[in-house]
């Protein structure tokens, strides 16, 4: 076996030109800076684009025109660039554009800490557009993921068009570790959908039994209309009640209803556990520490992973959480993916665990947690 | 060519309003040039402007209020071969002015029309960034305490290579259009005209005031030739096509025997300049010629060349969960910035671990082992210290072996900074005395 030493952010940046991207803009931002400098390095002599925005709102507005063009795009920031992408962000999601949006997490709120982690973004990520419609947030736990989750995050974005986002974290960014690139298992990268030929195309209008529209880019033979106002299938605006709301219910149905298919999570069953712990994130890796050492101490606990963290993967949560007494949610940040958990498991007595210090949460405390409540 | 409007959605502006005009002017220009719709990329702003769009049988890309030069943009880069242009009003330039001066800067190929009609008409005739003071508005007396833009003088002092100011109602606009277009490089219209809607129903404005207006202000009539320069795409390409390629991440086979068969955590503690973070990654790098698992993580002031610099490694026979130091083996002790950071630390440390303590460096008490080593008086200079350091743990065996860091150094070094760096590790005296 032979192994390599790559940071979080370097395997971002390898797996969104595995996948096909060919276009990057960003604004230089610690923690996110060197996914910036290793798209600069990559993808110029690949024939693609990376350039350097203005500020956050120019960077991610390149990627989302060049994205209608027909190209595979991504954008990096942490959450003070998410904050400026916000408006961006509901554009993408409500004119369908695909893109992929990296935030690297760094202890908040506002300026923040630069070069400390947190976890800080997980529901500023879903609720942070105006219109309030699904999108889809990945989560990387260690450097493995993210060359592997940035591959399906530019399949999901191809195949749902609309943003999805890749929530890692300074520790996991920023931190180099050892990895076999013969165990990357990314997917096979997917374009998105052209429409049959011989049928008029409507650039919003998905087929028969379809939920996504099929695709043309801007700059083809064919005429695209894109627009950022409430549109009809045919992309002009429309003031049609019934119109709007069978586009809006799509939009969010073809999120939602997928939620199962969508779900990457990691159940390790414990025999004999009481609690359940649930942990997403950098955190998940102490959280399978304090597994481990639960065992030794013959208190076993359960652990569920989620790399899936929007759409919520609640069926995937409710089989996990089937006998315990007990669920323990340990999170970076003051008690946000908690909420979720609450919400979707009335049942059993819900804890939290959680720090928001600029420190990672230590095996020991959450065994603490689990042992003493 | 045909016309490229579009019968089925005729423009919808008020009676009189000068976008209709322009609307009218750009398609007999888009005639001219005999292009046809699929060649053309018409992005459009908020506000009236933002119906062009509409009015057109082109591509078209309506976004968000002052971001159209932002996707326009993306498209271009994406796109050289379309002919790109777009509609913003003097709302949208103030609100996307960050985005003017960087496409000035930038000069990529394409077509800024704004239709500066010197107010919001469609909020409801709110003062915008060209608004006269003696203007009446719907922003109350707000407008009397700002200095309208100038928006061409701005355009000019950003880079723009092609820049015209003129009204709407110039008899041969439709010629200035074209050359607008045709230029290439990024050219800037700033077309006044009037709002019948909100502006001229306040303020007395006719075709001849806007003359006379525009008589009083500087000329742009095209070409700015001391702005004159490459093409930005075209440039972009060039640069681009000459860059290597990355090289595949290198993979280290093992090929030697770790030290030991459990977790070793290192923490190098010194002081910017002091080439921590080389050394850290050494380290892990010869952790990965023993087959070990490792990571490394830095810590450091966002200032450079002071303050303190710290590195956290780990190396393990076992995959790494938790990446935090929770019992570390050896302390690397080289510079009181970074010890002063890590102060705490030190009551924790328990009597497997190592303090290696270069002298001179104060280290606060432990039941550490402390193990003293005189860099200073073997004459290794200070950003040699912790690459020193690791000689010193080679050679007493902890953590790596001599081997493992020879190969780590020969991964990132080459020629004099590698026979440099290993005289160093090799001659390094790993001391031993007790503080």
């Amino acid at each position: 076996m032979a192994l390599t030493l790559m940071e979080g952010n370097e395997a971002i940046a390898r797996g969104a030109v595995a996948a096909g991207c060919r276009f990057f803009a960003g604004y230089p931002i610690t923690p996110a800076t060197t996914i910036l400098n290793h798209m600069l390095a990559m993808l110029p002599p690949l024939g693609g684009t990376c350039i350097q925005g203005e500020d956050e709102i120019a960077s991610i507005g390149f990627c989302l025109g060049a994205s209608m063009a027909g190209i595979k795009v991504m954008t990096a920031t942490s959450g003070p660039g998410i904050s400026l992408y916000s408006e961006q962000i509901s554009f993408a999601i409500g004119s369908e554009i695909p893109i992929v949006i990296v935030d690297i997490q760094r202890l908040g709120p506002s300026t923040g800490s630069a070069t400390r982690g947190a976890d800080g973004d997980v529901q500023f990520l879903q609720w942070g557009n105006s219109g309030g419609l699904p999108v889809i947030v990945l989560a990387p736990a260690d450097v493995k993921d993210c060359f592997n989750l940035t591959v399906h995050a530019f399949n999901l974005a191809e195949q749902y068009r609309c943003p999805v986002f890749v929530a890692s974290n300074k520790e996991i960014a920023m931190t180099r570790e050892s990895l076999d690139l013969d165990s990357l298992k990314p997917p096979e990268p997917v374009a998105r959908a052209a429409p049959p030929p011989g049928r008029a195309f409507l650039p919003f209008q998905a087929a028969e039994g379809e939920m996504v529209p099929a695709f043309l880019p801007l700059g083809g033979r064919t005429l695209v209309r894109q627009t950022s106002s409430t549109h009809g299938p045919d992309g002009y605006i429309t003031t049609d009640p019934a119109e709007i709301a069978r586009m809006l219910s799509r939009m969010q149905s073809k999120i939602d209803d997928d939620a199962d298919r969508l779900a990457i999570v990691d159940h390790q069953p414990a025999a004999g556990a009481e609690t359940l712990i649930v942990a997403y994130g950098v955190t998940s890796r102490a959280a399978a520490a304090a597994a481990d050492e639960l065992k030794r101490r013959s208190r076993p606990a359960s652990l569920l992973v989620l790399k899936t963290l929007w759409p919520v993967p609640a069926a995937a949560i409710r089989r996990a959480a089937e006998g315990a007494q007990r669920i323990l949610v340990v999170e970076m940040n003051l008690g946000q993916y908690v909420r979720e958990i609450e919400r979707i498991l009335p049942g059993p007595a819900i804890g939290f665990c959680g720090r928001m210090d600029g420190r990672l949460i230590a095996p020991e405390t959450i065994v603490e947690a689990v042992i003493h409540g | 060519m045909d016309s490229l409007l579009n019968a089925a959605r005729p423009p919808v502006f008020c009676p009189g309003c000068s976008h209709e005009r322009i609307t009218h002017t750009l398609d007999k220009a888009f005639q001219t040039m005999g292009l046809s719709g699929e060649r053309i990329a018409m992005v459009s702003d908020i506000g009236c402007s933002g119906l062009f769009d509409t009015f057109f049988n082109t591509h078209a890309l309506h976004g968000l209020h002052g971001r159209a030069l932002t996707y326009a943009a993306g498209l271009k880069l994406a796109r050289p071969e379309l002919t790109v242009v777009v509609t913003m009003g003097d709302g949208g330039q103030g609100i996307g002015g960050a985005h003017l001066l960087a496409a000035c800067r930038r000069n990529l190929d394409m077509t800024l029309l704004v239709l500066n009609n010197f107010n919001f008409g469609m909020t409801g005739g709110q003062y915008s960034a060209t608004t006269p003071p003696d203007a009446e508005v719907g922003s109350g007396f707000l407008n009397r305490l700002e200095q309208p833009l100038d928006i061409c003088s701005v355009a000019k002092a950003a880079g723009a290579p092609y820049v015209v100011r003129c009204s709407a109602y110039r008899g041969d606009i439709a010629a200035v259009i074209r050359k607008a277009i045709e230029f290439k490089g990024f050219a800037v219209l700033d077309i006044w005209g009037i709002c019948p809607g909100r502006f001229s129903k306040r303020n007395r404005l006719t075709t001849k005031g806007i003359e006379e207006m525009l008589s009083r202000l500087p000329p742009f009539e095209g070409e700015v030739p001391e702005n004159r320069r490459r093409e930005f795409g075209e440039h972009y390409r060039e640069l681009a096509a000459a860059q290597k390629p990355v090289p595949p991440p290198q993979a280290i086979p093992a090929r030697f025997e770790p030290v030991g068969t459990g977790r070793e955590e290192v923490i190098l503690l010194g002081s910017a300049g002091q080439r921590i973070l080389t050394a850290g990654e050494i380290l892990c790098l010869a952790g990965l010629h023993a087959g070990l698992n490792v990571t490394q993580k830095n810590d450091y002031d966002i200032t450079v060349l002071r303050g303190p610099s710290i590195s956290e490694m780990i190396l393990s026979p076992q995959a790494i969960g938790y990446t935090g130091i929770t019992r570390p083996s050896v302390v690397v002790a080289l510079g009181p910035e970074g010890v002063a950071r890590r102060r705490k630390m030190f009551a924790g440390l328990d009597a497997n671990c190592t303090v290696l303590q270069a002298a001179g460096v104060e280290v606060p008490d432990s039941r550490a082992r402390l193990h003293r080593v005189d860099m200073k008086g073997q004459g290794i200079k200070g950003p040699d210290w912790a690459l020193a350091s690791l000689g010193v743990l080679a050679k007493l065996g902890r953590v790596i072996r001599p081997e493992m860091l020879d190969a780590a150094l020969a991964d990132r070094l080459r020629g004099d900074a590698l026979a440099g760096a290993l005289e160093i590790v090799r001659g390094v005296d790993p001391g031993g005395a007790a503080a």
